[in-house]
């Protein structure tokens, strides 16, 4: 039966590939048939992909800046911009509530609360605790400033949408694709070919030099390093506020990937050990 | 458990448990139970299915502790999990991965089980119990995909429970007592995540019957030539469970790659958005693992018509055994069951693809915009699936003429003849 093994491991293997590509079978996707979508090289691709912090901080930015106006990011916490794997993340503050960057962020935004003293609805600075305030006080407010449309809370945009990276990236910079000329569009809506259905309430929100770079500090292997500034076109803009964004949707990331790492060598020794085991169980008889 | 038992107490503290409760002399039965000599790697994904439950249970037990069932509360507390929690989003992860892994060995089992005939006399109750297990995995599947409160848990619940609404007379009342209410809502969200959080229990009594009814008979095994004599036999223990073992530890490799490097590629995108009940999406698709059944339900334009038929492919497999009356078990000794057999997995395939697909969409084109729709596609599968049951297995059962097979186990693993002479004489 030995003879059999090879043969039926290699069935198997084609069964899994098969059902697993027939798993990841994803439908294309709505972009219109003109629009070539770009790839950028995003860094947090592949198996020890990480976020780029100077992008990623850049990205915070932009956030800020712009896309706070109308987009919430409800399931995000200042704090958790120190986190490890964050883009604020300083081995001195293993605390995040203690890291300066996110203390400055946080107090940087008016948080609504309730006095304790009057019971009276009040602002105040955010603190590391709190979580990024929405825009808007509620729904129909969020409509009402939107001409009817609801801008989605950003926090896991990058993996709300199929090949979310990409997806986030090309729409921010495919405003600028001409409309063709049999599409019609009512007010209020705007042609991008990477939106589902090619019509979006949304803007063309970035345009060049819209917020203004300053260089950035990160720690490079342990390290204090100057990133320069670059030019704020509308590409680096839109791929670095992505970058941000595919932090909120998975700030795990870094963690998952170190940690899986390990338990594939881990479970890679186990099977070769295993494996020996059952040859030497095994060894004196015919099967 | 076959045969006699073979345990012998020789502690004073084992004899005296021995005489009250018989525990360790079931689990050292357990350990010593005679299997087949030539179980291939096909026969490891009982094993592992049985760690497929056990991480399962313990990663959702966890899991339920974070989890808020409330249809305001439900997705954000999903993403507390996957944010604040102490390695909640390993949890998490494990546990959606978990699922569709646990639906991969189980196909597995269930073709290797196809193929070998493992459904045939004496093992009914086994491959019944099986098929039990089975459909309580779908129910618990799909209930569970419903509690993170995204777009396709909402979306995917609407349509499977509007299928009770197409039930003549009572399928309204009975699809309003299933939600309680009109539509899917805080009621269900509570009772799915009651109902699954009891069910995997349920399929652990089921497995611990499925196991017995195993142990009764004995394992069937690739050539499908019941065991004589004690040569065509080795205990579990060592040689099952060191073989179990490593197919367990190259099963977890794939899982954990899975789980680690793509623990979305399985799921869908649009589960990241929170349940909205006035934006239906685009597509509405089920988990990969349903998809072969949600080609079938989309093969006739009728609706009840399509529940009829998606359950009625679930039901084709517990009269199995009844419907494939050939003698022969293996299919390595039934030269046309064989190629038939291969034709309903490329078949079940084609389902699932369909399933994944658009039903008016292209799916194989045919020069310029023409071709057959995925429509069509899913029919001729849908007809392929239930003839396999229904028409070529009775047939076959009658006219198909099987090759030569060995005598016994040890006869096909020691060649026939040669080593005859030093085998020990049948008990």
């Amino acid at each position: 039966m030995a003879f059999k093994t090879p043969k039926n491991i290699l069935l198997g293997t084609v069964l899994v590939v098969t059902s697993i590509s027939g798993m990841a079978f994803a439908a294309g996707g709505g972009v219109h048939g003109d629009y070539k979508m770009k790839h950028p090289d995003w860094s947090f691709k592949g198996a020890t992909g990480t976020y780029d912090r100077a992008a990623a901080q850049r990205g915070y930015q932009v956030y800020r800046e712009v896309c706070a106006a109308c987009h919430s990011l409800k399931y995000v916490a200042f704090r958790h911009l120190g986190d490890k794997g964050a883009p604020f993340y300083l081995e001195d503050y293993p605390n995040p509530s203690d890291n300066p960057y996110v203390k400055n962020f946080a107090a940087d935004w008016q948080v609504a609360d309730i006095d304790s003293e009057t019971g009276d609805e009040i602002e105040r600075p955010g603190i590391p605790a709190d979580y990024f305030p929405d825009p808007f006080p509620n729904e129909p407010a969020a409509r009402a400033s939107n001409g009817g449309a609801l801008p989605p809370d950003l926090s896991s945009m990058v993996k709300a949408r199929g090949n979310g990276a990409d997806y986030l990236y090309n729409l921010l910079v495919s405003y600028d694709v001409p409309k063709p000329a049999d599409v019609e569009l009512t007010p209020g809506l705007h042609w991008n070919p990477v939106m589902e259905g090619h019509k979006i309430a949304m803007a063309s929100p970035l345009s060049d030099d819209l917020v203004s770079y300053e260089p950035v500090e990160i720690i490079d292997h342990g390290k204090s390093k100057i990133v320069d500034a670059p030019p704020a076109t509308v590409e680096q803009m839109a791929s670095d506020v992505t970058q941000f964004l595919a932090w909120t949707a998975d700030p795990k990331l870094e963690q998952r990937k170190s940690i899986g790492l390990m338990t594939i060598i881990y479970l890679l020794i186990l099977s070769i050990l295993l494996f020996l085991s059952y040859k030497r169980v095994w060894r004196d008889v015919k099967h | 458990m076959s045969g006699p038992s073979t345990y012998e107490p020789k502690y004073a503290a084992a004899k005296w448990m021995d005489k009250r409760l018989p525990i360790i002399r079931m689990g050292a039965d357990f350990m010593t139970f005679p299997s087949p000599r030539n179980l291939n790697y096909w026969y490891t994904f009982g094993g592992i299915l049985a760690l497929c439950l056990v991480v399962q249970i313990l990663s959702g037990v966890i899991l339920a502790m974070h989890y808020v069932a409330d249809v305001d509360k439900a997705f954000a507390s999903v993403q507390r999990i996957r944010r604040d929690v102490p390695f909640g989003w390993l949890l998490q992860s494990m546990h959606a991965v978990g699922a569709s892994m646990f639906f991969l060995a189980v196909y597995m089992h269930m073709f290797r089980g196809l193929y070998y005939g493992s459904y045939k006399a004496p093992r009914e109750v086994i491959w019944i119990l099986g098929c039990a297990i089975y459909l309580v995995m779908m129910a618990t599947a799909f209930l569970g995909y419903t509690l993170p409160w995204g777009q396709m848990s909402f979306w995917g619940a609407t349509v499977i429970t509007g299928f009770f609404g197409a039930v003549p007379v009572v399928g309204e009342s009975l699809q309003e007592w299933l939600l309680g209410g009109y539509s899917v809502d805080n009621a269900t969200l509570n009772r799915f995540f009651a109902l699954h959080y009891l069910l995997p229990f349920v399929l652990a009594g089921l497995v611990g019957l499925h196991v017995w009814a195993l142990h009764h008979v004995g394992q069937n095994n690739p050539i499908g030539i019941s065991e004589k004599t004690k040569e065509d036999t080795l205990a579990f223990h060592p040689f099952y469970t060191v073989k179990d073992a490593f197919a367990i530890a190259a099963f977890l490799v794939i899982f954990a790659i899975f789980l680690f490097y793509l623990p979305d590629a399985l799921g869908h995108a649009d589960n990241y958005i929170e349940a909205d009940p006035l934006k239906t999406p685009a597509h509405i698709v089920p988990e990969w693992y349903f998809l072969p059944f949600y080609a079938i339900l989309r093969a006739v334009p009728d609706k009840l018509a399509g529940i009829l038929l998606m359950l009625g492919a679930i039901i084709v497999l517990f009269i199995l055994p009844w419907l494939d009356t050939h003698k022969v078990r293996s299919m390595r000794f039934r030269p046309i069951a064989r190629w038939f057999f291969i034709f309903f997995i490329f078949f079940c395939f084609v389902l699932g693809w369909c399933g994944a697909g658009t039903p008016d969409d292209i799916a194989v084109p045919f020069g310029k915009n023409s071709g057959i729709t995925f429509y069509r596609v899913s029919q001729i599968a849908t007809v392929y699936y239930f003839a396999y049951f229904l028409v070529i297995l009775p047939v076959l059962g009658l006219i198909e003429k099987p090759l030569k097979r060995p005598d016994s186990i040890t006869k096909a693993v020691l060649g026939d003849g040669k080593h005859g002479e030093t085998l020990a004489p049948a008990e």
